[in-house]
């Protein structure tokens, strides 16, 4: 069983995400995490850019794949996570925290309904 | 899709909740644990791999060991009983059919290892050529892969243990396997099977290949388990067997090999003997006089950048000089590295790349093969 916190909302392409008023903080669920396994690469959203909901902004890669990692929401990279450069591995060890990948500013209101919340999210993945 | 075969060790994969995936058309481990510490485990201690899926060819009778120098780009006839060597099969414009093994297991019986994907068609053609060239025959081939299962057992703590596997003696040269030199073989008793254990691999590390029916291995796997489990044995799947290869510079077929790259495009001439006549042997007389127009290099990357991976192109100066063949970031390293067909002129060891990798281009270095040396 992996884990999912209740407090986030999720995709089906395996992201994370964490709305405080009109920023969010996005990273990979850790069942992505586990099914990569072994992550040797991120490459991560330009700071500045924006990008629309569900437009593909980064790459996870892992010893044998590679992987894209799709905006939750539309919104502007105010932020990414410097350290994933030296440590990729912190996305395996610690994917809700210290392997989070970028935040971004909400380009309107959030708009969740098309996330999944914790218990959808765990049906999805077969773990409910 | 046709169903996937299954390796007499599958039960096992399952039971350690291996992760498998398609090779060859077999549902092979890709890992177990993770692909680094699987990759750590075969450098620094001993790692296990079900590599069953191969395929097992007995070329058999008087003429055998005529008939495969006829065929085979290396020199057999230089062979003692137990010994083995690096070979490979071309077709007739000179380009690789399968890179194998030989071992001489008799002075008339030779046993091929060759890759799973291959088999069926190593078969055939091995099948045709002893009807077109041994017209006595005086030749057996015989496909030995549906009842043969095999393991490698390699890493540098594989010697502190391999030999209690067995009790008796080997039956061709040797008392033990930690006897056999490199690329030697020899048969061992256990449970009343014949066992071949022969000091060969895929990693680069010291270790071995044993091949036994599919009756014993599973009893031969967990026997070795047994016996190393203090010496920090792993099981290893597919993933860590191709980041090892990858580091010594060894060709996967399909990647580094098919039936449209000759061996010297390669960089396999070590293992051609053109004073003696093959199949495909003109074309590479040919190539060798006039030149080659590509030959796979290693290469290295020399700053940070995303895994290199199978067909992402190279240039120089914004001109396309060629395509990784294969690439990964490299566990011993830490940095990216891999094997690109490069054309000529530009197939220089040292020579400063770029790779694109999506929209960007990172720099690299040429390399000789291997990129990876112990102890560097």
């Amino acid at each position: 069983m992996t884990k999912i916190p209740e407090e986030l909302n999720y995709t089906k392409s395996h992201e994370w995400v964490s709305v405080h008023d009109d920023t969010a903080i996005v990273g990979i669920t850790d069942h992505a995490q586990s099914e990569l396994t072994d992550i040797v690469y991120v490459e991560l959203p330009e700071v500045g850019r924006t990008y629309a909901s569900g437009e593909q902004c980064a790459v996870v890669e892992s010893v044998k794949t590679a992987s894209d990692i799709y905006a939750p929401l539309g919104g502007e990279v105010l932020a990414v996570n410097e350290d994933l450069g030296a440590t990729p591995g912190l996305v395996n060890e610690d994917p809700y925290e210290s392997g989070w990948f970028f935040k971004i500013k909400l380009s309107g209101e959030p708009d969740l309904s098309d996330l999944l919340n914790a218990s959808s999210y765990s049906s999805e993945i077969g773990e409910g | 899709m046709s169903k996937l075969k299954r390796t007499p060790l599958f039960p096992l994969h399952e039971a350690l909740n291996a992760r498998c995936v398609d090779f060859g058309g077999w549902e092979m481990p890709i890992q177990y644990d993770g692909v680094i510490a699987e990759h750590q485990a075969v450098r620094n201690a001993a790692g296990v791999f079900d590599i069953s899926h191969m395929g097992e060819i007995m070329v058999v009778g008087a003429h055998a060991e005529g008939f495969l120098e006829l065929i085979l780009t290396n020199r057999v006839s230089g062979l003692a009983v137990g010994d083995a060597q690096y070979s490979l099969l071309c077709n007739s414009q000179g380009g690789v059919v399968d890179d194998l093994y030989v071992y001489r297991i008799a002075q008339e019986v030779f046993l091929l290892i060759v890759n799973a994907s291959r088999v069926d068609d190593d078969f055939s053609l091995l099948q045709k050529l002893v009807v077109d060239l041994e017209k006595d025959n005086t030749v057996n081939v015989v496909n030995e892969s549906d009842n043969l299962a095999a393991v490698a057992v390699q890493g540098p703590n594989v010697s502190l243990f391999i030999d209690d596997v067995f009790t008796l003696k080997g039956l061709i040269n040797v008392d033990k396997p930690t006897d056999l030199s490199k690329n030697q073989i020899d048969v061992f008793v256990y449970q009343d099977a014949n066992v071949y254990v022969a000091n060969t691999g895929y990693t680069g590390e010291a270790g071995f290949e044993l091949i036994a029916s599919n009756e014993v291995i599973t009893q031969l796997w967990n026997r070795i388990f047994d016996l190393g489990k203090n010496y920090g044995v792993k099981p290893a799947g597919l993933g860590a067997r191709d980041t090892l290869r990858l580091e010594m510079g060894y060709p996967l077929y399909g990647n580094e090999l098919n039936e449209k790259v000759t061996p010297l495009e390669a960089g396999l001439g070590y293992f051609i003997d053109l004073e003696k006549p093959f199949q495909g042997r003109q074309k590479l007389v040919s190539q060798k006089n006039n030149g080659l127009k590509r030959k796979n290099m290693g290469f290295v990357m020399t700053s940070k950048s995303p895994p290199p991976r199978n067909g992402y192109p190279v240039y120089i100066n914004g001109d396309q000089v060629g395509a990784v063949s294969s690439g990964t970031q490299s566990p011993s390293l830490g940095k990216g590295m891999g094997m690109a067909f490069i054309n000529m002129p530009h197939a220089l060891v040292g020579k400063e790349v770029e790779i694109q990798i999506r929209d960007r281009y990172y720099p690299a270095a040429l390399s000789k093969k291997p990129m990876y040396r112990k102890n560097d």
